[in-house]
């Protein structure tokens, strides 16, 4: 069987990976990407302790969640892409900077 | 009943200040009635003054108003406080009715002046003082319409001061009669000191002094009297100090009317009348009076004979006869000067308004080598000139024979009088009636000499009087169109007229069988020398009035002596025109003395003028320069130098710190500023390593 650390270890590089896509890619598909692949990493951090530490199913069912509100977030960030093409004709995340204060 | 007493002086005063404010944004018709309105007011209510005065007893006939306390130190006081006796009533009937007449005259003669408003504000403003001046109750008040009409005085000879010449002759009036006052000044001063230290009474109002006048001794009595005067050779213009009256005919000639001839210059007749009970306490006093005074009225008299300028001739005749007033409150008979005050102003104002009508019908003309003939252009005015003319010289039946008669009987028979005095006043009065029908028949008589120009006399080459300046239409027409004036010119005239006739006959001597109202009217005002010397505890002088014969000779023979000027005028100047030409060739020194006003004025720069200039640059160059100035460098170069070692504190240490404080706070901005890119990885990248750095804080101390 395999054991719990190669799942945490998995889901943390995922993880990691996520986060350096979000922080060093400009494109703004690019980085809604990179937050999929934290979720990702996330919910197998999530079922992995559900099946080895409780037994229960309280991990899985919050991952279902996880992945709604993935949808979810996908769907309205994907819109606001759109819409942030429209009006600057780019999505490069390093010039859309309007609110720079 | 007394209450409107202060309403007097007090509605010119409002004429004065609502015209001098508003007056130019006002129509030139309400100016007018404004002006003339308020001092007519004043003469309605000086008229009910004069009624209820007469119906009191003639020992109580005193008014007496106070309107409030001025200053008080210890036991000194000083009102604001109107006092009417016999006196002032005939001063304030004089100065509000001649005003009045004059305030219309003048809407006639300065109808086109472009400066109307102000000049109706002055003329009020100078009624005001000059009611001040001779309803006051008290020596302060007095002062400050005496100051008051001088001041007024100057701003209107100078009216029309875009002409140098005008200006300076209003600076030359005003600074003659500041040495005069300075006189004033002092005289006050040392009768309020002496009469306080003998007395115990420091006072100034006039019925209080009076009563304790007695105490002062002759010596200060006279050194009192003698300083008042030189106040009123001042501001009557009374030999040393006349010199200022001729310059000042640059005024507009209705102001010569009423200030330099019927009210102001008579300023100082009234004093001395008012402050008689200090002049019969001296009899030096009282003769330095009589001999300045007819000195005076002979000195002007001669200059007045050969003066070529109209308004110069009326100068010099009113100085000649304020000397006659004062020859009369002189020899003790204010009764008299106070007479003769009323109709000189009568007919000098009714002369002097005539001269203006001339001036104004011909267009300025002022040369009476060039004027003639003007009898049948303006009848009016020829006519009321001939009744003016005829009672200054003295024709039995008109006012001025009664008052000049009086001060010459006087002058005779008084117990201070002398017949030298006598006979010096009736030379002059020779002189007065002599130049003055030259006057009329160069000027309203014969051809016209402007309009015939091969009439020419070589006198005009010697014409000296670049001063003359009268001209309301500032251009000279060469053949001006002569016209009459209009009514509202010649209107005053013939009131002024009437008055000049009918005014004598209220003192109509009683050796011709008159009553002379007048002199008892006013009687309880004077003290006579003899109570003064009786309340002294010494025996009365004998009174030496001459007998009936004498005065009755005395006056034959003045009337013969005006005839005498008047039929020597004729002859020079009617029957034979070309003989003064000839006397003044043969005489020419005598002539040019004359005709040049004997230097006097030459005289004066030359001894006075020139040498305080020259003091002045002394102190100017010398002391003010040399060490004042140098002592101001000194200190204002020690503030400069101080100034500067604290403005170097102030922007060093003071300003440091405050921009100290503005850099530090700004360098943080910027420091804080760069972490704040606006991009949203950058923030991310602070919260991942901030959890970073959480996690590995986690594991450090859980470990």
């Amino acid at each position: 069987m395999i054991p719990l650390q190669h799942f945490l270890i998995v889901s943390a590089g995922l993880l990691c990976l996520g986060l350096y896509i979000v922080l060093v890619r400009k494109n703004a598909v690019a980085i809604l990407m990179g937050i999929e692949l934290i979720l990702n990493g996330a919910s197998i951090a999530f079922v992995a302790f559900s099946r080895y530490v409780s037994g229960a199913v309280t991990g899985q069912t919050f991952v279902i969640f996880i992945i709604i509100i993935a949808v979810c977030e996908a769907a309205v960030a994907l819109a606001i892409i759109l819409n942030i093409y429209q009006n600057f004709r780019t999505v490069d995340t390093d010039q859309t900077k309007e609110l720079k204060g | 009943m007394e209450n409107y007493l202060w309403l007097i002086p007090f509605l010119p005063a409002c004429g004065a200040v609502i015209l001098l404010i508003i007056g130019r944004f006002l129509p030139k018709a309400l100016v007018s009635i404004l002006a003339c309105g308020t001092i007519f007011t004043s003469f309605i209510l000086a008229v009910i003054t004069f009624v209820q005065l007469l119906g009191l007893p003639a020992d109580e006939r005193i008014i007496h108003q106070t309107v409030y306390t001025w200053l008080q130190a210890g036991v000194f006081k000083a009102s604001v406080a109107f006092l009417v006796d016999p006196l002032s009533i005939i001063m304030l009937l004089v100065v509000t009715g001649v005003g009045f007449l004059i305030h219309v005259y003048s809407i006639g003669y300065m109808a086109d002046d472009k400066r109307y408003s102000r000049y109706f504000g002055f003329l009020n403003l100078f009624v005001f003082a000059m009611l001040l001046l001779v309803s006051g109750d008290n020596l302060l008040m007095m002062f400050i319409g005496w100051e008051g009409v001088g001041l007024c005085s100057y701003f209107l000879i100078g009216f029309w001061f875009e002409k140098t010449a005008n200006a300076v002759a209003g600076m030359k009036a005003f600074i003659v009669n500041r040495i005069g006052d300075f006189g004033f000044i002092i005289g006050m001063m040392l009768l309020f000191w002496s009469l306080g230290q003998v007395s115990g009474q420091w006072t100034v109002t006039f019925t209080e002094l009076r009563e304790h006048a007695h105490y002062l001794t002759p010596a200060i009595a006279t050194a009192i009297g003698i300083l008042l005067f030189v106040g009123a050779c001042g501001k009557s213009a009374q030999i040393p100090l006349y010199i200022w009256l001729p310059d000042a005919m640059a005024g507009p000639t209705p102001v010569s009317a009423l200030i330099h001839a019927a009210t102001m210059v008579t300023a100082g007749v009234y004093m001395i009348a008012r402050m008689n009970f200090v002049y019969v306490l001296s009899p030096t006093a009282m003769m330095v009076v009589a001999i300045v005074g007819v000195s005076t009225a002979l000195f002007a008299g001669t200059i007045g004979l050969f003066q070529k300028d109209i308004k110069k001739v009326l100068a010099y005749s009113t100085i000649s006869q304020l000397g006659y007033m004062f020859l009369g409150v002189g020899v003790g008979a204010f009764g008299a000067g106070i007479f003769h005050l009323m109709t000189h102003a009568f007919f000098k104002a009714l002369l002097f308004m005539g001269s203006g009508s001339v001036i104004h019908g011909t267009g300025g003309e002022q040369d009476i080598e060039k004027m003639g003939g003007l009898r049948k252009y303006m009848p009016v005015t020829f006519w009321t000139f001939l009744i003016g003319t005829l009672a200054i010289a003295g024709i039995p039946g008109l006012s001025g024979f009664f008052s000049k008669d009086e001060i010459l009987w006087k002058a005779f028979s008084s117990s201070n009088g002398h017949w030298a005095l006598w006979l010096v006043g009736l030379i002059a009065a020779g002189c007065t009636s002599f130049y003055m029908f030259r006057l009329l028949f160069k000027t309203f008589f014969g051809k016209n000499r402007s309009l015939h120009p091969e009439h020419e006399t070589p006198e005009q080459e010697v014409s000296g009087s670049p001063e003359c300046c009268d001209t309301p239409d500032a251009h000279h027409e060469k053949h001006p169109h002569i016209h009459e004036s209009p009514w509202i010119m010649t209107a005053p005239l013939v009131i002024l007229a009437l008055l000049s006739i009918v005014g004598g006959y209220v003192g109509i001597p009683a050796i011709i069988g008159g009553a002379n109202h007048i002199e008892h009217f006013m009687a309880p005002v004077f003290e006579t020398h003899q109570e003064a010397v009786a309340t002294h505890g010494e025996a009365p002088l004998e009174h030496q009035e001459g007998s009936h014969g004498t005065e009755l000779l005395l006056m034959i023979v003045s009337v013969l002596v005006a005839l005498g000027g008047i039929s020597t005028a004729y002859y020079f100047y009617m029957v034979k025109p070309h003989l003064p030409k000839q006397i003044a060739a043969k005489f020419a020194f005598i002539y040019n003395l004359v005709f040049n006003k004997y230097y006097v004025d030459e005289i004066y720069q030359k001894v006075f003028v020139s040498n305080l200039l020259r003091l002045n640059n002394l102190l100017a160059y010398q002391i003010d320069l040399g060490i004042i100035d140098w002592i101001v460098n000194a200190v204002g170069l020690g503030s400069v130098k101080a100034a500067i070692g604290s403005g170097w504190t102030d922007q060093t240490f003071v300003d440091g710190a405050v921009n100290g404080t503005a850099t530090t706070v700004l360098t943080g901005g910027k420091v804080a500023r760069i972490p704040q890119t606006g991009r949203l990885k950058n923030y991310l990248t602070w919260a991942v390593a901030g959890v970073a750095l959480m996690i590995v804080g986690f594991w450090l101390l859980l470990r």
